[in-house]
């Protein structure tokens, strides 16, 4: 495999496995995010356009949409309500303020972006290390630190952590407004490669970040959740996709592959499981 | 503050859900000074029905408790809309087998997301969505540059009617009556109700629950299957995309007209009212001329907002 080629394959990657770990963020507390996928077309929208032309209000735009995310998590908690149907509304609004920012595909991102996303490391690509450093970061502070514990623990026996004094409500915020900063990244990581956006460009990301954390052994409930497994999730699916285009599999069968890809993983870990049941 | 709550009209959260589809309505006419307030209830009528369907289906999925829903219904209703137009050809005569194809297109992909919650032990959430990624797949290679015509008799049906009612808002009216005796006065309903109440309690009570679960999931594709049919017929034609706005109408529908999310309750005559209200909404903003982007946050906004208001307080303990 050439430098270039590797490169090529794994750049799409990146904003892929970004999109994943803000998934995963929300599916450690047993929610689901179904709007990430237009929030990164948000992002990329407004990376696009207003990040370029005036930096501050595209900054500003962006810290609200990490806000928004948090709100949306303390809502959640607070009425008590399904993340999916809450999450199912954002879906649409984030849609309607892409369409909103930019009606037609075009804008440009800003040179500092494009240049970031095409960096070009000597010997090892550059995406291979991001990926790296991100896996490594994400894994080190939610799975590492004692906070991090706190906020799986708040998805797998959200009592306890209750009753040892620590705030749910805090955890379920921080959870979100943790996935909306990964989600801000994703949204720039992917305007940076593509060098236009359009107001659709993320909406496959909402399948993809949830087959990546369930690749990647994530379960969806109970807090138990492998930041390392979702990155290398996220890749596979990404390499998948290149590898369902180099044998030629008709674009029609495309995205009916990733669900049969998703299919199969999950039948695999049932077997596993039952036959690791039998065994004990 | 003691009342009889079958006096109490306004404890019904239905209620709820016509008043705001009489809300919107009333804001739209006043914008056009009065002009096509008839017109406008008559469309209403008629793509409500398309909602109501597709929230029916909905409804006894969701109402099988935590977790349940039926993301393939958007695909599931493309499919079945391209294999009726395929089957019935354009014909008159084969008005029947294209339905009928259609209907087991329906039945198919509801066997399919049951075996796959079943064998696989996988939320629903998750095999009716990569379920559905399949449908799309296969909508897309069955359905390339399909252009058929639906059957000049079928295209009259679907938008006939009797004194500014349609006759399929008619038909599905009756039809939503006999859910409601399902769903209420039966075994097969009264078990969906008390799966989603408790359904260890189900089953230790003796319903068989993998059975009810395969019905409802079966009865949810059947239903996007008749709704796919009756859409191409409606629209003159079918298109993969045709299904996609009943993701969200389906979920919504079944949220405003009041039926729990979390399961275990369901509300029939709501969903009439949830549906009139979104297509209402939808009606408003285009008199009002606004753009997508904007009609697109409305109504996510609205669904935020309905569920936020329906949702309780969380109860400390």
């Amino acid at each position: 495999m050439s430098y270039l080629g590797l490169n090529l394959m794994l750049n799409l990657g990146l904003p892929t496995a970004l999109a994943t770990v803000a998934q995963m963020f929300v599916i450690t507390v047993n929610d689901l995010d179904l709007s990430i996928g237009t929030f990164v077309s948000f992002v990329g929208c407004v990376a696009a356009t207003w990040l370029r032309d005036a930096p501050l209000l595209g900054y500003a735009v962006l810290i609200g949409g990490v806000a928004v995310y948090a709100l949306t998590g303390a809502v959640i908690y607070l009425r008590n309500i399904p993340s999916i149907v809450v999450t199912l509304g954002m879906l649409f609004v984030w849609q309607g303020l892409a369409i909103l920012v930019l009606p037609k595909p075009g804008g440009k991102p800003p040179g500092w972006l494009h240049d970031l996303m095409n960096f070009h490391m000597p010997y090892v690509p550059f995406p291979i290390v991001a990926a790296i450093a991100l896996a490594a970061l994400v894994h080190i502070g939610l799975m590492r630190t004692s906070y991090g514990a706190i906020l799986r623990g708040s998805g797998g026996n959200p009592s306890a952590i209750g009753r040892a004094g620590w705030s749910l409500l805090k955890t379920k915020v921080v959870m979100f407004a943790l996935a909306g900063v990964f989600g801000v990244f994703s949204g720039l990581a992917l305007v940076g490669l593509t060098t236009s956006a359009d107001a659709n460009i993320g909406k496959g990301y909402t399948l993809l970040s949830i087959a990546g954390v369930i690749l990647g052994g994530g379960e969806f409930v109970g807090g138990r959740v492998s930041p390392i497994g979702a990155v290398i999730g996220a890749l596979t699916l990404t390499l998948a996709g290149s590898l369902l285009n180099f044998m030629r599999i008709s674009p029609d069968w495309q995205v009916g592959a990733q669900g049969g890809i998703l299919i199969i993983v999950l039948a695999a870990r049932a077997m596993i499981d039952q036959t690791g049941r039998r065994t004990v | 503050m003691k009342f009889d709550w079958r006096f109490n009209v306004f404890g019904k959260p239905w209620i709820w859900s016509y008043l705001g589809a009489f809300l919107v309505w009333l804001a739209a006419i006043l914008f056009t000074h009065g002009y096509g307030a008839g017109g406008m209830l008559t469309a209403a009528l008629a793509l409500a029905v398309f909602s109501v369907i597709a929230g029916v289906a909905q409804m006894f999925v969701i109402t099988l408790g935590p977790g349940n829903v039926d993301l393939s219904l958007p695909a599931n209703i493309g499919l079945a809309s391209a294999v009726a137009m395929k089957m019935m050809n354009g014909s008159d005569s084969l008005i029947a087998v294209g339905f009928l194809a259609a209907l087991a297109s329906g039945v198919c992909i509801g066997i399919f997301n049951y075996l796959l919650i079943w064998l696989l032990r996988i939320p629903p959430i998750i095999s009716t969505l990569s379920a559905s990624f399949i449908i799309q797949s296969a909508g897309i290679s069955y359905g390339r540059g399909l252009q058929i015509k639906p059957p000049p008799g079928y295209a009259e049906f679907t938008s006939a009617q009797i004194a500014g009612i349609p006759f399929l808002a008619i038909g599905t009216a009756i039809f939503t009556i006999g859910i409601g005796v399902i769903l209420h006065r039966t075994i097969y309903g009264r078990s969906v109700l008390a799966i989603g109440q408790n359904t260890r309690a189900a089953w230790l009570a003796g319903v068989s629950v993998e059975r009810v679960r395969l019905g409802t999931y079966v009865l949810s594709g059947a239903l996007g299957g008749i709704c796919g049919s009756l859409l191409a017929g409606y629209f003159r034609g079918s298109s993969l995309e045709i299904g996609d706005e009943y993701l969200l109408a389906s979920i919504a529908v079944v949220v405003i007209g009041g039926t729990s999310v979390s399961g275990g309750k369901a509300n029939v005559p709501g969903l009439w009212g949830g549906a009139l209200f979104l297509v209402l909404l939808l009606t408003m903003l285009n008199t009002f001329g606004v753009s997508a982007g904007v009609r697109f946050l409305v109504t996510g906004l609205v669904i935020i907002g309905v569920i936020v208001a329906a949702g309780g307080p969380r109860s400390v303990r």
